[in-house]
């Protein structure tokens, strides 16, 4: 087992809104092991990209974190003051955006904004800073890069935007990259080419990915281990192969029979009944109870506890649950 | 000769795009397309952003004038002055059920304008009797109409989409990535809506997206498109398990499988460099300067669609074909 880095214990964040305490996160544990990927796959609105914002203390206003610990090497983020965090984001733990459109800024080249977080956080002089520039978009397989860093980001393709996002997260050699949907705005071809990527700079670079995406073929092809989440809660946690062979909570089943195999002949697809859940109106027991046709009594009333399959797997679902001698599933057993 | 449908032949779309005061460069969206779709049948187009697909779906349905090219339905040519007559026939649905449901009216009032245009109905009974009927089809109660737009999530927005395009009871639809905007547990709600409406009502898509897994699973036979061209067409099966052109073969190995033995023991293709600008287009094949079995003959003229052989009904324009 590899050295954990980033440990993540009973996190809760929460928005205060008009209408009622929005709760985007609602307990969840999780580790960081080095050298590893972790994929934390959901829908829209499960807390996949709220979760990776806590870890970095990005949260728009006013979303809190309740409670719970973010440990990075035993230290808890949540207790850093605002010196601290400046040292810890980007330099330990960076992230990459969804749209790499908007997530450089227009007005500056390239050059500006590399060699601005590089100066951030480590003690280069401007000459130097523009050589790890320069040497850090040779690495994301920028062509041409000394004519790029002159380049503003509207002169950039897409797929060039968000290598020049990837060369910027990687400047100051995090030990962790967060991920968050780095490829979906991207066309397939060129997806595959950051992913391709991403693999590489992780394995030459040691460091650990977080990847959050919805899109369970990334996930297949990337990660180590898979946390799936569902209305803030983890629903499953499992290395790749535990969570793709032998899912245990019925949304993860559901959403593996959910998407369109590209195998010769067709079959109908088992889509998962009702809308997404409403995280103002949560549900008293699993969050997933209402969409689920497995739902028992207990479902309904107590939300799941961790139910440990085996040493790599975990799933929060009452299905899980052995019956007790005597006693039937639908007993309100509580084990 | 055979009765298609819908016949596109040599469609060109080009827009002019100003390049200063004076100058005026044409932007080749769509360049010379052509294909047929059959009574209840699915067409699949697929290609990056970019490629044009969206633009064939649009001159289709003469949301702007071809430049060049012909569309017949049930083989009469559309024109500007004709398309009313046909909007009863064919419809579209689109990407985005945010956008393209107006926040002012009621969904019943959303439903029910096809039928006020198209004066499909004698008495305010009928025309709520055929709205109530058109909602219950699509997955939707009768309740919802009198509620707006905004009240409903994504999936029953774009099911509020579709009620509104078969209100007109068409033969044929348009679905501009119609799922691309929704969750995968969604999505596969929303397509097995497609399929069952096809069965019931005997339908005709032409079906646009980019994600090939949704195209595949939905089409009988599929194009692809490569910068306002096609570039390969042949059955949905035939184009994932022997695609030739080497474009669709790298598309292919693009995808991610959700499958991690599978996803990790195959090898891929990974495209080098991006796609060109439409505005200035490489002589030759579009696809040349990213193809890894580009020869000199590539360079000089354009490949046009030929049959593989007879009888295979799998086309492909490549000089150099693959596999």
């Amino acid at each position: 087992m590899s050295e954990t880095i980033l440990q993540v214990k009973n996190l809760h964040t929460s928005f205060p809104t008009d209408s009622g305490e929005v709760r985007a996160v609602n307990g969840i544990n999780f580790n960081v092991n080095r050298g590893k990927v972790l994929g934390i796959v959901g829908e829209s609105g499960s807390g996949k990209s709220v979760t990776a914002y806590s870890i970095l203390r990005i949260l728009d206003n006013p979303g809190r974190i309740t409670e719970g610990e973010i440990l990075f090497h035993g230290e808890n983020v949540v207790d850093y003051d605002k010196t601290q965090l400046r040292a810890f984001r980007g330099a330990k733990v960076s992230i990459i955006f969804q749209d790499p459109m908007t997530s450089l800024n227009p007005v500056y080249t390239v050059e500006n904004q590399l060699v601005e977080a590089i100066r951030l956080h480590t003690p280069r002089n401007p000459r130097q800073a523009r050589e790890r520039a320069l040497e850090m978009l040779q690495l994301v397989g920028v062509n041409e890069p000394n004519k790029r860093l002159k380049q503003y980001p509207h002169q950039l393709s897409g797929g060039m935007r968000q290598r020049v996002m990837i060369a910027m997260a990687l400047a100051c050699e995090p030990d962790i990259l967060i991920a968050d949907e780095p490829t979906t705005a991207l066309d397939v071809t060129i997806q595959a080419q950051i992913l391709e990527l991403m693999m590489e700079l992780k394995n030459k670079l040691g460091m650990s990915i977080i990847m959050i995406t919805h899109d369970l073929g990334v996930i297949a092809e990337m990660c180590d281990e898979i946390i799936v989440m569902y209305a803030g809660r983890v629903c499953e946690r499992g290395t790749a192969e535990e969570i793709f062979y032998n899912p245990c909570h019925e949304y993860t089943k559901g959403l593996l029979h959910s998407i369109p195999k590209i195998t010769v002949g067709k079959e109908r697809l088992t889509p998962i009944a009702g809308s997404p859940i409403d995280l103002l109106n949560m549900p008293k027991g699993c969050a997933f109870a209402s969409r689920c046709d497995k739902a028992m009594k207990v479902c309904l009333n107590t939300p799941p506890d961790e139910i440990r399959i085996n040493n790599d797997h975990i799933a929060s679902c009452w299905m899980n649950v052995k019956p007790v001698s005597g006693k039937t599933q639908e007993g309100e057993s509580k084990q | 000769m055979s009765e298609h449908l819908l016949e596109v032949k040599d469609l060109k779309q080009h827009f002019p795009i100003k390049m200063g005061l004076f100058k005026t460069r044409m932007l080749k969206a769509v360049d010379g397309v052509s294909f047929t779709i059959d009574k209840g049948e699915t067409l699949g187009l697929v290609g990056e952003s970019g490629c044009g697909k969206t633009t064939v779906g649009r001159s289709i349905l003469r949301l702007y004038t071809p430049t060049t090219g012909t569309v017949r339905y049930n083989g009469e040519l559309i024109t500007d002055k004709n398309i009313q007559g046909f909007r009863k026939e064919i419809q579209a649905v689109f990407q985005d059920p945010y956008s393209s449901l107006n926040p002012r009216m009621t969904v019943g009032d959303i439903v029910g304008e096809p039928l006020d245009i198209h004066k499909l109905y004698a008495t305010p009974a009928e025309r709520k009797a055929k709205i109530d009927e058109l909602l219950t089809l699509v997955g939707l109660n009768s309740d919802h109409s009198r509620r707006y737009a905004h009240e409903f999530s994504g999936g029953q927005r774009q099911r509020i989409g579709i009620a509104r395009a078969l209100a007109v009871t068409p033969k044929f639809i348009v679905c501009d990535e119609p799922v691309s905007a929704l969750d995968v547990s969604i999505q596969a709600q929303i397509i097995n809506t497609f399929d069952e409406l096809q069965q019931k009502l005997g339908l005709a898509y032409l079906f646009i997206a980019h994600d090939l897994h949704v195209v595949h699973h939905m089409s009988k036979r599929i194009a692809v498109m490569y910068l306002g061209k096609i570039v390969e067409t042949a059955s949905a099966d035939d184009i994932i398990s022997w695609p030739v052109h080497p474009y669709t073969q790298s598309l292919i190995s693009a995808i991610p499988i959700p499958d991690p033995k599978k996803a990790r023991a195959r090898r891929r293709i990974v495209l080098e460099g991006e796609v060109p600008s439409p505005l200035n287009m490489p002589q030759g094949c579009a696809f040349r300067t990213r193809c890894r079995y580009a020869v000199d003959k590539c360079a000089q003229e354009t490949p046009k669609l030929e049959m593989l052989g007879e009888g295979v009904g799998h086309e492909a324009a490549c000089w150099n074909p693959q596999g």
